[in-house]
């Protein structure tokens, strides 16, 4: 089932980290170009105040009268960057002496310069005065000067400030988004590992995840554990009650075929003796399934914690052969056993033992009567590989790939007793083992099983 | 205000204040009469003449009417006058500089400013296009068998020791009249003292003061003078007389002036200025060969020497009326010594 999505935590992570960062690199930019702005612009009013004194310092009284020698660089230094159109007006008290006498003036001056923007002559202006107490012929008067200059230098400056705090603003904008990237990434790193970690588990696999996780995440681990620790309960519930009920089944099912059996031979009439063949028979399939079913319990049990043996399967495979060797001989087959290398695996020995009998107890059930089972162990593209052929009716090419599923039986395997599963044992012993189950057909007729363990 | 600056004007000029005097005037006619530029200049108009020539030869349909004024009638003309003139060409830079400053010209940016050195524009509104030199203009005739001047010093030494050969045979601008003289002369107090000390000897002299450059060189060249003080070797170049004197660059240092241009916010006809005003610039400033920019004497001068004076708002220092008033005074108590 997909999942319900709604929003990702990497988006909502990356947008609000943009959005904080958007914000900090426009306050920066604003900071940057006002401060850049008042330096500018106090540098500007330096400019001018030093031209203003410098006037001031010019004047002398001599005989009573002001008298004012303008120094040539007090206008010469307004100019020394960037043209600048530059402006004065030097006043006595009130009277105006000399320069620009429509040049606006700043009221309430002190004896420390002042300073105003202003516009003259249809240009916008920056205005330094200040004054000087004299004791001329009238007594004490002050003398004001005020030198205003452009703004041709000052928007310069600030136009130049303005791209190099923008592109700070970007810069610091584009590089704090990297960042993001990598803090969004980072942050959902854990959850990303925790994913795989659970999606690369076998399918029977319902351990608690142990990896560690950051604190965050520990609820959802701790209820993911405790959610498989139920899981797990339930499943080895169901399947304890599976075994226990075979089992006591099994014993029963005994009791009534040797019952049966008596019966047989007592019974004379050939239409009883016929019903009671069928009651054997059908005694047979139950106890065959219950059985199984204890096998599939037992192997469920042992695939869950998997024991490491050294398995010799040449050796193995003869043994099997041995024991089976009662029943094949009932039907007149021949098993031909081929290991030309001795081949060693790592795994369980009883589940292994388990998934090569079943394979052989079914080629032997299907097999016909008088012919050959061949059994040929192999190394091939670093595997072990047992490949049981018989000579039997082989699969049905439609049904062989839920063959492997559970009570799955063949079409044309009605009339043999079985349980349908056998090769569902095997199946999943070999995917404990890592290993592999396959089934064909043999070109000239009859099975071929072929499974292949890692070495 | 207004009382401020007449009086300012006043003390630079002479005559009426209602109407400015023209000194020459010219009309180059065009095709159709249709369109007219009117250029107001202290230049002569054989000085300028060629750069016309040359503008019409591009634009044949244009009438030039050529108008020539003393720099302080200039300044009168469009400041006080508002008389509707496309372009104001002058050697008074401090004038030109007061003109843009307070307002009285437009800025033109379409210039093809690559090809201007810095020292020629200023705010986009002043534009020059010479650079003119004033030296020592020395009649060869008067000073046979006394060693040529080099420098200001030499010239004091020179004076001071044949004051019976030199009484009433030095002549320097009156600053009181010219515009150009007075702006010689604050540059050269500005740049040394030997000024004063030269003004001071030559005040011992009987000087004649001259408002013109040319009557000073037709004055070197008649005999009347032995030398003349701060004559633009521009003009002194050009005399048919050339033979009769020797132009000296002072090695001490020599003051070159800028002749300049700007349009004025009077103007009629702004866009015809512009094409004037850049083919004016093309025609002096790419190469740097053109003859108003390197003149005769300013290739052979020493350039460690050469004191150009820059535009801007510092010339404006001695138009206030306070300086111009103390610098008068005190050049009044060197030069006039009775």
């Amino acid at each position: 089932m997909r999942p319900n999505v709604k929003g990702s935590i990497r988006q909502r992570l990356l947008f609000m980290l943009l959005l904080s960062t958007a914000a900090i690199a426009i306050l920066l930019y604003v900071v940057v170009q006002s401060v850049a702005e008042q330096i500018t612009q106090e540098s500007q009013d330096n400019i001018l105040a030093a031209s203003a004194i410098s006037i001031l310092d010019s004047a002398r009284v001599i005989d009573g009268e002001i008298s004012i020698d303008l120094p040539y660089s007090s206008l010469s230094m307004l100019d020394s960057v960037t043209d600048e159109r530059a402006f004065y007006a030097i006043h006595l008290n009130d009277e105006f002496l000399s320069g620009y006498a429509d040049l606006p003036r700043i009221k309430n001056l002190s004896d420390i310069p002042t300073f105003q923007s202003s516009a003259y002559l249809g240009e916008d202006i920056r205005i330094a005065s200040t004054r000087r107490s004299y004791s001329t012929l009238e007594g004490q008067a002050f003398l004001e000067v005020s030198v205003a200059q452009t703004l041709t230098g000052l928007n310069q400056s600030i136009s130049r400030v303005s791209r190099l705090s923008l592109a700070i603003g970007f810069g610091f904008f584009l590089v704090s988004m990297i960042v993001a990237l990598l803090i969004a990434q980072s942050t959902i790193r854990p959850l990303h590992s925790l994913t795989e970690a659970v999606s690369r588990r076998g399918p029977s696999d319902l351990r608690p995840v142990t990896a560690p996780v950051p604190t965050e995440m520990t609820p959802l681990v701790a209820s993911l554990n405790s959610l498989m620790i139920r899981l797990q309960n339930s499943l080895s519930r169901s399947e304890d009650f599976i075994a226990e009920a075979a089992h006591r089944v099994r014993t029963p099912m005994a009791i009534v075929r040797t019952q049966a059996e008596v019966t047989l031979r007592r019974v004379e009439k050939e239409e009883n003796r016929q019903t009671v063949r069928e009651m054997i028979r059908a005694i047979d399939e139950s106890s065959r399934t219950a059985g199984q079913l204890l096998d599939y319990a037992m192997v469920s049990f042992r695939t869950d914690d998997l024991a490491k043996e050294i398995i010799q399967l040449d050796a193995l495979l003869a043994e099997i052969v041995d024991r089976l060797a009662p029943l094949s001989e009932l039907r007149d087959v021949t098993i031909t056993l081929n290991t030309p290398e001795k081949l060693k695996i790592v795994g369980d020995q009883i589940l292994v033992q388990n998934a090569i009998q079943n394979v052989l107890d079914n080629a032997i059930k299907y097999s016909d009567v008088d012919t050959e089972i061949s059994i040929l162990l192999i190394c091939k593209n670093d595997k072990a590989n047992i490949i049981v052929k018989d000579r039997g009716y082989g699969f049905d090419n439609a049904e062989m790939r839920d063959l492997l599923k559970r009570f799955k039986r063949g079409q044309n395997a009605q009339q043999v007793i079985g349980s349908g599963l056998g090769l569902t044992i095997v199946d999943d012993i070999m995917g404990a083992h890592g290993g592999a189950i396959s089934l064909s057909n043999n070109q000239e007729g009859g099975a071929c099983v072929h499974l292949s363990f890692p070495l | 205000m207004r009382a401020f600056i007449i009086s300012t004007i006043m003390l630079i000029i002479s005559g009426s204040a209602h109407a400015f005097d023209v000194e020459d005037r010219k009309v180059f006619k065009g095709h159709d009469g249709e369109p007219v530029l009117r250029i107001i200049s202290t230049a002569d108009i054989s000085y300028f003449a060629p750069m016309i020539n040359s503008f019409r030869a591009t634009r044949p349909d244009v009438t030039i009417d050529y108008t020539v004024a003393s720099s302080t009638q200039v300044m009168q003309a469009i400041y006080e006058e508002k008389q509707p003139f496309d372009l104001a060409i002058s050697s008074a830079m401090d004038l030109q500089i007061k003109l843009a400053n307070d307002g009285y010209a437009r800025k033109h940016t379409s210039y093809s400013a690559q090809d201007l050195p810095n020292w020629a524009v200023w705010n986009d509104m002043v534009f020059a296009f010479t650079q003119e030199p004033a030296g020592f203009v020395i009649s060869n005739k008067l000073f046979e068998g006394y060693a040529i001047p080099k420098n200001r010093q030499e010239l004091i030494n020179t004076l001071r020791q044949n004051p019976k050969k030199f009484e009433g045979r030095v002549g320097t601008y009156d600053i009181r009249k010219s515009g150009a003289g007075y702006l010689f002369a604050t540059q050269d107090a500005r740049a040394s003292d030997t000024y004063w000390r030269l003004t001071e000897v030559m005040g011992t002299l009987d000087p004649r003061l001259y408002c013109c450059a040319s009557d000073m060189i037709a004055d070197v060249v008649d005999g009347t003078l032995a030398i003349a003080y701060n004559v633009l070797a521009s003009y002194a170049e050009q005399s048919p007389y050339i033979d009769a004197f020797t132009i000296v660059l002072p090695s001490d240092f020599s003051t070159v002036m800028l002749r300049t241009m700007l349009i004025p916010s009077t103007s009629k006809n702004p866009e015809l200025a512009t094409s004037f005003l850049n083919f004016a610039l093309s025609q002096t400033h790419p190469t740097e060969t053109s003859t108003m920019l390197q003149t005769k004497s300013l290739r052979q001068a020493k350039q460690s020497t050469l004191t150009r004076i820059s535009l801007g708002p510092g010339l404006l220092v001695y138009l206030d009326y306070f300086k111009k008033k103390h610098f008068m005074e005190e050049w009044e108590n060197a030069i006039l010594q009775e």
